[in-house]
């Protein structure tokens, strides 16, 4: 496979199991993620984009190594992250942080900002209290907050003054990558771009990788360089930002596309409207997982479960009949 | 010009808090047409669903009150009925949709129970017709197997399929009006674009208007006739949805249409942002709520508060800044190149 991977996910299985019973006893799996790679080149912004319950996130957390896989490998700087040992673990989490989704859950309520952005410092640099004092004023600047509130509690800021604080805790270490998970979806739009516009803007100068989650397809365009749509723990198409979204090639993704209103009163265009649900991960369709919702389905599609292959340059589609 | 089903007039509501009652809304007048879908869109905290649970009447649950204005619906004063009165039309004629599907049903009752509620309640239907209607209902809303379906709890359900059973329950008595917050925000796309479309078909069958509150521009942009925007309790600016979408005229509304990454044109730049936050309604700024965040902000926007006026025809604005056209001019020079580009994509 390719070299010029920072981070690296190869055959990624996450099987959470569903257990019933007086004994507990193991009567099926939630194939969260099943047989999925991808890779992350450096300075990159890949986009993670799907429906809740897709294992978008479950994806991310285990690129991380908060998660362990069911089997698979992620490889980060040609490092098999499943299979270090504390000592390098330790060293690795330094390298690779995460932002979450909610800027008022991931935030410690009887934590101060401080102690909230300065924890990493004492954890992995054992600075002393005067260093983690100057690098949070510092962090707190870099990331549009005001130093002078550092000691104040969270709750004591917005939603989107709270984002920033996550960010800022995340970059203390300066990692060089970054899972973003659902890091803007809980704000409103005004917020959103001031959040994004910083995100870019420490993307730049720090020169971060990120692993952008997100279900606003409009904020994955503008940030990512490459996509990954994924449906039912599968990934389904990947390909550089400007290709999908100019011409999707797996039928789920073009619906995907279509069903997102855009903010333009002209085009009322007819939409590719999906019937039915998500199925369920613990009992998934066979074949391939869209075939039930897929308007051009055939008889193999629900035999065959399609491999995620090479298409043209940078792109990648599963499908047994993508769209020309 | 069509009759207004509802008018909204100079609508003020409060909320008793620990440090005394806090305006909500200001003075917001919306007229909703027959037939017609008016969008009232805007960011958490701008007083977009109290403006709803005000003309529902439900507002007196929440902890607040209609203190001045009128919710005319067919001549009748909404904000003047007691709380009997209003449980004939609750329901009845005006029904309502909640964002959260899940927590809109009751858990312990069949669905079944719960669309033929309001049919034996208003309709003074018999247990056994009410039945019948709640199937035909779920039918109505594209439920397969309604049969089956309408005997089982909320929980066996999906959440797009919640939403459905929401919907079918809001119009079995047939309402002329019907408001729907935020209905497919908790929802993932395929199956938001499955509720519009939905909507929108139920809406042209029985003929309702909708008040549809959404934050999402794009959801406004596609089901809107009229859009109202709203910022910190006032509606700033008011107009057809072409008119909001073509020629916004507010600072705010401008901000916020630009500060939306786009499908089509250059990505990756810096987006435009609004500075600063939305403010709190206890502690609101002096003269138009909007200028400590607007750019174009002029002495007198800090001083008195500007009011919501016809500037052309179907475009209502409350911004000083628009009583002089070359002002108009300056501010809505960036969106013109954002419009002009996007008019080009449409012609190709």
């Amino acid at each position: 496979m390719n070299r010029e991977y920072l981070i690296e996910a190869k055959q990624i299985k996450k099987y959470f199991p569903i257990k019933a019973g007086l004994l507990s006893r193991v009567i099926g799996h939630v194939k969260a993620v099943d047989d999925v790679s991808f890779g992350i080149r450096p300075g990159e912004t890949f986009g993670l984009v799907g429906e809740s319950g897709c294992g978008k996130s479950t994806l991310g957390r285990v690129v991380l190594n908060l998660q362990g896989a069911t089997s698979g490998e992620v490889l980060f700087d040609g490092t098999n992250i499943h299979e270090v040992n504390r000592q390098e673990n330790l060293k690795l989490r330094r390298d690779m942080q995460i932002i979450f989704q909610d800027p008022f859950g991931s935030l410690n309520p009887r934590f101060l900002v401080s102690d909230i952005i300065g924890e990493p410092l004492r954890v992995h640099l054992r600075a002393s209290a005067k260093e983690m004092d100057e690098r949070v004023v510092e962090l707190m600047s870099l990331v549009g907050l005001d130093p002078s509130r550092r000691n104040r509690y969270p709750h004591e800021f917005s939603g989107g003054q709270r984002q920033r604080i996550g960010i800022a805790r995340s970059i203390a270490l300066s990692p060089r990558f970054i899972v973003a998970d659902e890091a803007v979806s809980a704000l409103d739009v005004s917020v959103q771009s001031q959040v994004l516009n910083l995100m870019m803007k420490l993307q730049k100068e720090m020169g971060l990788t990120y692993l952008f989650i997100a279900h606003g397809l409009n904020v994955v365009r503008h940030i990512s360089d490459r996509v990954g749509v994924m449906y039912l723990g599968k990934m389904v198409e990947i390909a550089r930002t400007d290709d999908l979204f100019a011409q999707p090639l797996h039928p789920y993704t073009a619906a995907l596309l279509s069903a997102i209103p855009k903010p333009t009163p002209h085009r009322r265009q007819e939409r590719i409207v999906l019937q039915g649900d998500v199925p369920s991960p613990a009992n998934p369709p066979s074949g391939c997982r869209f075939h039930p919702r897929c308007p051009m389905a055939q008889e193999r599609c629900s035999k065959e479960i399609p491999e995620l292959i090479e298409v043209g340059q940078d792109r990648q589609v599963a499908c047994h009949f993508p769209l020309a | 010009m069509e009759r207004n089903i509802l008018e909204i007039k100079n609508l003020t509501t409060c909320f008793f808090t620990d440090d005394g009652t806090v305006k909500a809304t200001d003075r917001v007048s919306i007229n909703v047409g027959k037939g017609q879908t008016v969008c009232l869109v805007g960011e958490s905290g701008s007083g977009k669903s109290v403006t709803s649970l005000a003309v529902m009447r439900l507002i007196d649950y929440a902890g607040g009150f209609i203190q001045s204005g009128n919710v005319m619906f067919h001549g009748q004063d909404l904000a003047a009925k007691d709380l009997d009165e209003m449980m004939q039309i609750r329901g009845n004629k005006i029904a309502m949709i909640f964002q959260d599907p899940m927590s809109a049903l009751n858990p312990v009752f069949t669905v079944g129970d719960q669309i033929a509620e309001s049919l034996m309640l208003h309709q003074n239907m018999s247990k056994i017709d009410a039945f019948k209607k709640a199937i035909e209902m779920l039918r109505l809303v594209g439920i397969p197997a309604p049969e089956v379906r309408v005997k089982q709890y909320p929980h066996e359900m999906s959440g797009g399929m919640c939403q459905r059973v929401v919907i079918a329950m809001a119009l079995a008595c047939k309402p002329e009006m019907l408001i729907a917050d935020e209905p497919t925000t908790a929802l993932d796309v395929t199956v938001q674009a499955q509720i519009l479309d939905l909507l929108r078909r139920l809406q042209k069958e029985l003929g309702m208007s909708i008040l549809l509150i959404t934050h999402d521009m794009g959801v406004a942009a596609e089901m809107a006739d009229r859009i109202a925007v709203m910022y910190a309790g006032t509606i700033v600016e008011e107009g057809t949805v072409e008119r909001i979408f073509d020629e916004p005229r507010h600072p705010y509304t401008i901000g916020l249409l630009q500060s939306i990454p786009g499908f089509e044109g250059e990505r990756g730049g810096e987006l435009y942002t609004i500075q600063g936050t939305i403010p709190s309604i206890t502690q609101l700024p002096t003269g138009c709520r909007f200028h400590p965040r607007c750019p174009h902000a002029i002495d007198k926007c800090r001083k008195e508060e500007p009011i919501l006026r016809e500037v052309v025809t179907g475009q209502q604005v409350a911004c000083w800044l628009n009583e002089d056209v070359s002002n108009h001019f300056r501010i809505n020079q960036r969106a013109n190149s954002v419009a002009g580009s996007k008019a080009e994509v449409n012609r190709q």
